[in-house]
Parts: structure tokens; sequence; C-alpha cells
């Protein structure tokens, strides 16, 4: 995907999350570190209406949640969870940039209850590709990429030093296949 | 990721950027003690042993709701109370600990090395939680860690250890991380308790706090043991805290905006006047919550690079897909 296809992939996922958050009034915009939340943040910008009536804003490090810590040959760096709010009764709008097994998704809803009883979550990622392992599913979903296990996905955001925007999609072929 | 240590023995032999990551976990721990609920699932499943042949309420009490507050299960064995006074090896208690599944022990000794050695023997993870009079990694840590939070630049900054460092695990530790961030650390005490070959560590003696009050911008403030009086090193209780105390007349003369630190329990009057210890440069208890926190840095990251890790790629690197 080139940089000229990600505006309108971005303007399209954006409506679709607009047409729900216009209706709520108690509601907050909460990204996963480190690419979610740098899309949260576009999205707090675009949805974020006048002062004061805007939402809620956090963001979430799943690293503590997550469950493969036991596999791991080091730990995952710790960078820190920001939720200023009260999250009891809110309704939150989850925001990854890609969502593949479940698992992230799983580790940030544990994160939210242990804050507090939400009203409702929903989740918001930019690019689903498939291959889950857990029944968790999006709301609002930029584009569907079929891919293989194997295949690399990469959300490509300026905030995180990046060259340009987009979604990079790398098909590795199994080595003797 | 700069960590891949199964022990946290001493800040000696850590390098700049393994402290740098260590201070880094626990600022990202920090505010788990802020939520409603103050846990998080990291360590679930597994098992820390705090070991301690030496009295100890605050560290042990800190590793003791770190570790909870990572979710693992802690176990508080006091060695006073139990097989050493029985006769019993360091090695031996330790590995009868160890064989009912321990994945971390935290361990206290009067003995400079215990730490060292238990890591030697045993197939789980060690911190050291004082080792006689060589290191205290976690005390310095949360120091630094406290320093940092008011003072982000390190480099060129001057920190005085104000008393006993010659029998100080304390300083010592804290010696080794200061320098490594770039500090200027001074040793200030009577030459009993400082003497001049510390300046081999690389740090300025001085046997005249008043001498260098004016320079310093941190003041880390040992507890004085009375023993040590008692063994003749001192002459006066008194005599110290005329010398050697913060008052509310030096903290005139200090810069403005200087640190006071005490690793704690404080002997009121001696290292520091009631006025010093809970006016507006005193971040003792500051110190506390923070120890909470690099606590729990320093349990996540040797656990993570303990007998259980390592046997499987990770699913996926930080900041890339979910």
């Amino acid at each position: 995907m080139t940089p000229d296809d990600f505006g309108p992939l971005y303007q399209r996922w954006l409506a679709g999350i607009r047409k729900t958050t216009d209706t709520l009034e108690d509601w907050a915009l909460v990204g996963i570190k480190r690419r979610g939340a740098v899309l949260a943040r576009r999205l707090l910008e675009d949805l974020g209406g006048s002062a004061g009536t805007g939402p809620a804003y956090g963001e979430l490090d799943i690293s503590l949640y997550r469950d493969d810590y036991h596999l791991q040959t080091g730990a995952p760096a710790v960078l820190g969870t920001e939720i200023s709010f009260e999250v009891e009764d809110k309704s939150i709008v989850l925001v990854d940039d890609v969502l593949y097994t479940g698992r992230t998704i799983r580790a940030a809803l544990d994160l939210i209850l242990d804050f507090g009883r939400p009203r409702r979550i929903w989740l918001a990622v930019l690019v689903d590709r498939g291959n889950r392992e857990l029944p968790i599913e999006s709301n609002f979903t930029g584009e569907f990429f079929e891919t293989e296990r194997n295949d690399r996905v990469q959300v490509r955001l300026e905030e995180m030093g990046d060259d340009y925007d987009g979604v990079d999609l790398t098909s590795f072929v199994e080595a003797g296949a | 990721m700069n960590w891949n240590r199964k022990h946290l023995l001493g800040l000696e032999d850590l390098s700049r950027e393994e402290i740098i990551e260590l201070l880094d976990t626990a600022e990202g721990f920090r505010e788990v003690s802020t939520r409603s609920v103050k846990k998080v699932p990291a360590l679930r499943g597994r098992v820390v042993v705090n070991l301690f042949f030496e009295p100890s309420t605050r560290t042990r009490t800190s590793f003791e709701l770190a570790g909870a507050r990572l979710s693992a299960d802690v176990l508080n064995f006091s060695g006073s109370s139990s097989s050493t006074s029985k006769g019993e090896t360091l090695n031996d208690t330790a590995l009868n600990i160890e064989a009912m599944g321990v994945d971390i022990v935290v361990v206290r000794h009067s003995c400079s090395g215990a730490a060292y050695q238990l890591s030697q023997v045993l197939g789980c993870s060690v911190i050291n939680a004082g080792d006689g009079a060589h290191e205290h990694p976690t005390q310095a840590l949360l120091d630094i860690f406290t320093i940092r939070q008011h003072k982000p630049e390190l480099a060129g900054l001057k920190v005085a250890i104000v008393g006993d460092v010659s029998h100080s695990r304390v300083a010592r530790s804290n010696i080794w991380g200061l320098q490594k961030l770039g500090a200027e650390v001074y040793a200030v005490g009577p030459s009993t308790l400082v003497p001049n070959g510390l300046s081999r560590l690389g740090v300025k003696v001085s046997h005249d706090l008043d001498e260098v009050l004016e320079e310093v911008d941190v003041f880390n403030m040992l507890r004085i043991q009375k023993e040590r009086q008692e063994r003749g090193l001192f002459p006066t209780i008194r005599e110290y805290a005329k010398l050697y105390g913060l008052n509310g007349e030096r903290m005139k003369r200090v810069k403005e905006d200087a640190l006071v630190l005490h690793p704690g329990p404080i002997n009121r009057g001696v290292e520091l006047t009631p006025e010093v210890a809970d006016g507006p440069r005193s971040v003792i208890l500051d110190q506390v919550s923070n120890g909470l926190a690099v606590r729990m840095a320093a349990l996540y990251l040797v656990g993570a690079c303990g007998p259980q890790g390592g046997q499987v790629e990770p699913q996926r690197a930080a900041g890339e897909e979910s």
C-alpha cells in the first residue's frame, strides 16, 4: 500500500468510528502503545470536537499483561500505562494498528478492567490481517488483508520515525517450500 | 532491551545502560501503585522468597509488596528464627527452599558475597537485598531514581554521601551507580568512618561537611549505627550530630534546589534534625514509594531471564503487530 492510499484508508476508518462516537456522551479513546497510541492521538484530534466536549484519552502498555512472559528470553520493555480518567461506566474505543492473533487485545481488555468497569468497549483497528488465535473481533476496521502466518504487516507512522504513513506487507516464502 | 541478567547482585558489574534500563523500567511501574487495582499479572504463578538473615522491615516489606503487585507468590523466611540457628549452612538453607519450586530468591545477609555465593549454587534468580558491607543495589537504585526525578541530568551532579561510608553497602552501591551515570560523588564524614583510601573508588573525600556544603547538589545522609560509637570510631553521638548532621542552620547555606536523602530509619536529631527531615528539601518519603517501583522492576527483569525463560522466541516484538 502506497502513502497515497493511506489517507483514504484512514478517512474511511475515521468516518466509521465517528458514526458511533457522535452518539456518545461520556466516552474515551484509548490507544495501545506504541503505534495504536499514535493512531489514537490522531483520532483524538479528528474526533475531539470543541474543547470540553471531547473524549477522555488514555494510553495502554500491555507488556505486564502478556501471556508469553514465561516464554521470553528477556522481559518486554515497560512503557507505562496512562489512564487518568474514571473508567467506571465509560464508553471506550480501544485503538490499535494491526489486529492479528487477538492476544494483545485480550491483554488490553484485562488491563482496562483493572481500572474499573466500563460501560462498553469497542475495538478500532486500522488493519485486520486475520489469523486469530482468540475469539476477538474488531468493531471498526480500516481494511482487511488476507495474510499467511509468517507474513509481516507493519503500519508506518511518521510520529514513530518512519519516512511515510503507510501499511507494508511483506510475504515470506518458507525456506524449502 | 538492555537487560539479560538472571541475577541482580550489585551495581559494580552493571553497565550504565543496564542501570538506565532498570530505572526506566521502574518508571513504567510507578503508575501501577496509583490504580484502584494495584496489581498486574506479569509474575503470576511465580514464587519469590525473601530470605533474610538480618533484621529488616522496610526492605523486606518493600520486596514483599513489589512481588504481590506483580501477582507473584511471596514467601518470607527469616534466618534468625529457623534452621540457621540449628547449624544449617547458607547453601543448604537456600537449596532446601529452592527445592520447593522457587523462581526468585531475595537475600539479605551479614556476609559480603552471600548473594553471589547463592547465585553460584542455585538454579533460580538471585537478588541481593544487602550483603555485609558490600552492596545493596536496590537501595542505591531507588536513591538514584529519586534523584533523577528531581534532577534528570545526572552527569556532573555533585552527590555527597555523608556518614559511615566505610561500613555502608548503601554507600558502595551508590558510588558505583552514580559514577557510572556521570555524577561526581563526595564521601563526607570523620576519618574513622571515611578513610582517605576511599578516594581509590574515585570519590572526593572530605572530613568537613561545612567545607563542601555550598557546592553539593544532593546529600545522602547515612544512618549512624550506635555500635560504631561504642567501638570508639567517634567520641559521642552529640559531637557527630554537631559536625555531620544537617540542621536548619546548615540548610540556609546549601544550594536552593539541593535534595536531602536518607535510607532510613532516621535517627532524628543525629543525621537530620526534624525540620530538615520533614522540610521542603527532603525527598525521604519519595524514596520509599520509589523503592517499590524499583523492586518491581528488579523482580520483573530478572524473572524474565530466569530458568524458565529463553526456550521459545517471543511471539511478537514490541511495537509490531498485534
